[in-house]
């Protein structure tokens, strides 16, 4: 790991915290734990709004893969060839959405991810 | 049209992904029931393996921006089953419209933060 002096364990703590968490909220909200970590980054590490997304995005891919390999391959749930079509358009827009969070304010993303979460907590509340 | 409704609504949130760091699972499930006439739980189940493929490729982009820290990654992702199980604990104990409404009112408190912060922040 990088060389961080400051407070190694409550930083490794911290970290199993928001992995914590975002497994939780995950399991109960069907939301990703994406809405968890980045913010969580941003506030308990620092990190700039990119550096929270790219590495959000990272724990994502583990967090999928263990759920579904924990659901037992889903239970035959996957619509395999649905998945992997739809997964084309999805996959230009994340390769565009890098693309242009690269090119604009840091604190124009965390405005963004701001209207998000009140798009979910809209939607939470009117379920 | 449903098809192409459905393939708008990935590319939106493919896009969210990567610009939020989000896995743009919100989008499709949507999609895949309302659209492609899955039920809820091949939606999810579905949306997971896309979810997958989606930060994959955002992190692989990112990764080439510099933007990610891949130690701090795993420590979240591997303990994340732990906060599964968590969550079932709480599920059991806690009425869903009570768990619904305070996971909304959580999201408003993190949203004010980040916008308090981005506007005083210089960056």
């Amino acid at each position: 790991m990088a060389p961080d002096p400051a407070l190694p364990s409550h930083r490794m703590l911290r970290l199993a915290a928001i992995g914590t968490l975002a497994g939780a909220f995950s399991g109960l909200f069907g939301v990703g734990g994406g809405t968890i970590i980045v913010p969580l980054l941003i506030f308990w590490f620092g990190y700039g709004e990119r550096l929270a997304t790219g590495t959000s995005l990272a724990a994502i891919v583990l967090i999928g893969l263990l759920g579904a390999l924990a659901q037992g391959g889903l239970y035959g749930n996957v619509h395999l060839g649905t998945a992997l079509w739809l997964s084309i358009p999805a996959v230009f827009g994340v390769i565009a959405g890098t693309a242009i969070q690269q090119r604009i304010p840091q604190r124009a993303v965390s405005l963004l991810f701001a209207a998000l979460l009140v798009a979910i907590a809209i939607e939470l509340v009117l379920r | 049209m449903n098809e192409l409704l459905a393939i708008l609504i990935a590319l939106a949130g493919g896009l969210a992904g990567g610009l939020v760091g989000v896995g743009g699972g919100v989008l499709f499930v949507p999609a895949l029931t309302i659209f492609l006439g899955l039920t809820q739980v091949e939606g999810e189940s579905t949306s997971l393996l896309m979810i997958v493929i989606v930060a994959l490729v955002g992190t692989i982009r990112q990764r080439g921006y510099g933007n990610v820290r891949l130690p701090d990654a795993a420590v979240i992702g591997l303990l994340s089953p732990l906060g599964v199980l968590v969550g079932v604990v709480v599920a059991n104990e806690v009425s869903e419209r009570v768990l619904e409404l305070s996971f909304a009112a959580l999201a408003l408190f993190i949203a004010f933060g980040l916008v308090r912060r981005a506007l005083s922040a210089p960056t």
